[in-house]
């Protein structure tokens, strides 16, 4: 019974997400594309980071990468940005294949900080090489449908693909590797794994899955500059927070996670969907007043206070910690 | 020609000497045990010989090849499997997991992988414990699993670092049975042991080092009458 859960589960869920859009307004719909697109970055984040151990703090160099393919692919070559989906994760890859080489010599904390840097050369790239990128105008381009159902559609179908895909590493003999290489390194050195080498794949399947999903987003949003794609803590922090919220190294984990992230951003970007300041403005107090309006600016130190939270309540995230949580609500009832 | 043979092998860290000049051949399906007081280096001779590190001087032939230099990874390929003194499970894997990652090596399949693994497991008598966590297994089979993982990389040298440390004297037995087992299924075997009764039972040879340096070389019973071997061990005589 238990096991025929497990297995209907993403059934259900497939089912309802391809409905989702139908019932609702635009509105819902933007965020629910925002969510498949952060169910991508999140897996891959998930795949270098939770089941290899190799924590990235540059994913948006990735985003960022495969965005500009697209958006490239249409002012300098005038073709389509839609085949930026398939290039934009190559490109991607080939971003991280030189880097991958050179810094996974490096281990632990100093990986971590070598992704950071990346994602900084990156940005500044993008904003320097004005007659390439376009500097800090960015890229403008037509979005190719006026409806956000299609945007919907190939949001799910490339949330699907990244989340099967992963699936089909993680339960062959890369997953196993990944995991020994997580686990203890010497160890995996010395039961025959070409450990350098397989980091390199991890790396470079994530870095596919993001650049592909940095593509989506140049069609969809249809602007892109370096301070958006680039982003540090919009995009590279987002997706760590997407990782550890959700629950690293677990397969529905940075799915639950980019559904939580997004819900939160957009909480405090509306300030609570615009029911703090309008209960604030009914209030007449000026106090309130400032007070949502800084509450709609401070998503960033709310996104701080809630890695604190995760990782001190539920270290191994929602998914993770499920069982927990769960206790936590049944033990009132027996 | 000899199976293992280290040759004037020289490892400095800084300005440590941890191995000067040792130099010894293993043949193919022996047991050679290496001794030493505490800090002698002998492990620094497992990672010299495993390619952990590179010595400073010297070189390691296996079957005739120079080894010396290559990736712990290349050699394992090779054929050369080892354990380690502080054991390392993959914590979170479970202890079937854990073997099959390291069958892998010599499997196309996952199937064949499995197959290998559910083998090892069931020679060194791990296989009722396969589904468990390898974090939660106590000392002794933890010790047994380095084992188990090292066998199903399908080794012909296995080089085993204190599998016998901190063994109950049942889990010992086994342990030793199981060493055993492993020689007659044609594997040669360099360990590294503390306990000497072990290491006097079961090596054809000795070889001891002391300072980094070989002190002795020989059957044990020849390196148990040595007065180098015992002045290593207990301290110079002093005659009153």
């Amino acid at each position: 019974m238990r096991k025929n859960i497990k297995k209907v589960t993403p059934v259900i869920v497939l089912v309802i997400l391809v409905l989702f859009p139908l019932v609702v307004n635009e509105y819902y719909q933007h965020l629910m594309i925002l969510v498949l697109m952060w169910v991508v970055i999140g897996s891959a984040w998930n795949l270098i980071a939770g089941y290899t151990g190799q924590v990235s703090f540059g994913d948006a160099a990735f985003f960022g990468t495969g965005a500009y393919t697209a958006g490239l692919l249409v002012t300098k070559l005038g073709l389509s940005a839609w085949w930026g989906l398939i290039l934009g994760g190559i490109s991607a890859s080939l971003i991280a294949l030189p880097f991958g080489w050179i810094c996974f010599r490096l281990r632990g904390a100093y990986f971590a900080l070598a992704t950071l840097a990346l994602n900084e050369v990156m940005r500044h790239v993008a904003t320097i090489w004005e007659d390439f990128t376009g500097g800090m105008v960015g890229i403008l381009t037509l979005q190719s449908f006026v409806s956000k159902l299609p945007y919907y559609y190939i949001a799910l179908g490339l949330a699907v693909i990244a989340i099967v895909v992963i699936r089909l590493v993680m339960h062959s003999k890369l997953g196993y590797y990944f995991l020994s290489i997580r686990e203890d390194q010497d160890a995996a050195e010395s039961l025959g794994i070409n450990t350098h080498h397989y980091k390199m794949i991890s790396l470079v399947i994530a870095a596919a899955l993001t650049g592909v999903a940095g593509a989506l987003y140049m069609n969809y949003m249809g602007f892109i500059d370096p301070h958006v794609v680039f982003s540090l803590h919009d995009i590279s922090i987002m997706a760590i927070l997407v990782g550890i919220v959700g629950g690293v190294g677990t397969q529905y984990g940075p799915a639950v996670g980019a559904f939580v992230m997004v819900a939160v951003q957009e909480m405090f970007r509306t300030g609570g969907f615009g029911l703090v300041s309008k209960i604030a403005r009914a209030s007449g107090s000026d106090l309130l007043i400032s007070i949502s309006d800084m509450i709609s600016k401070a998503h960033v130190m709310g996104f701080g206070i809630l890695v604190v939270i995760a990782i001190l309540f539920m270290p191994n995230g929602i998914v993770g910690d499920w069982k927990k949580i769960i206790g936590l609500f049944s033990r009132k009832t027996q | 020609m000899s199976f293992l043979k280290v040759k004037n092998i020289i490892k400095n860290f800084g300005g440590l000497t941890a191995i000067n000049d040792v130099s010894f051949e293993v043949g193919r399906g022996e047991i050679v045990g290496l001794i030493g007081p505490n800090g002698a280096g002998k492990t620094t001779l497992f990672n010299v010989v495993n390619g952990f590190y590179r010595p400073t001087r010297g070189e390691v032939f296996f079957r005739g090849k120079k080894v010396s230099g290559l990736k712990p990874h290349r050699l394992c390929k090779m054929g050369i499997a080892r354990t380690f003194q502080v054991v390392k499970p993959l914590q979170r894997l479970s202890v079937m997991d854990n073997v099959v990652a390291s069958a892998f090596v010599r499997a196309a399949t996952k199937r064949r992988a499995e197959e290998i693994a559910e083998e090892a497991l069931r020679f060194t008598r791990l296989y009722e414990d396969r589904n468990i966590v390898s974090r939660g297994l106590p000392l002794g089979k933890r010790k047994r699993l380095e084992i188990t993982r090292a066998l199903a990389t399908q080794p012909e040298l296995l080089l085993l670092d204190e599998s016998f440390a901190g063994l109950n004297p049942s889990e010992l037995n086994d342990s030793i049975e199981i060493i055993k087992a492993i020689r007659e299924k044609g594997i040669t075997i360099l360990i590294i042991e503390h306990h000497m009764k072990v290491i006097m039972s079961i090596s054809d040879r000795i070889v001891v080092i002391n300072y980094g340096e070989k002190i002795a070389e020989g059957t044990p019973a020849e390196i148990g009458n040595n007065p180098g071997v015992i002045e290593a061990y207990l301290g110079e005589v002093h005659n009153a």
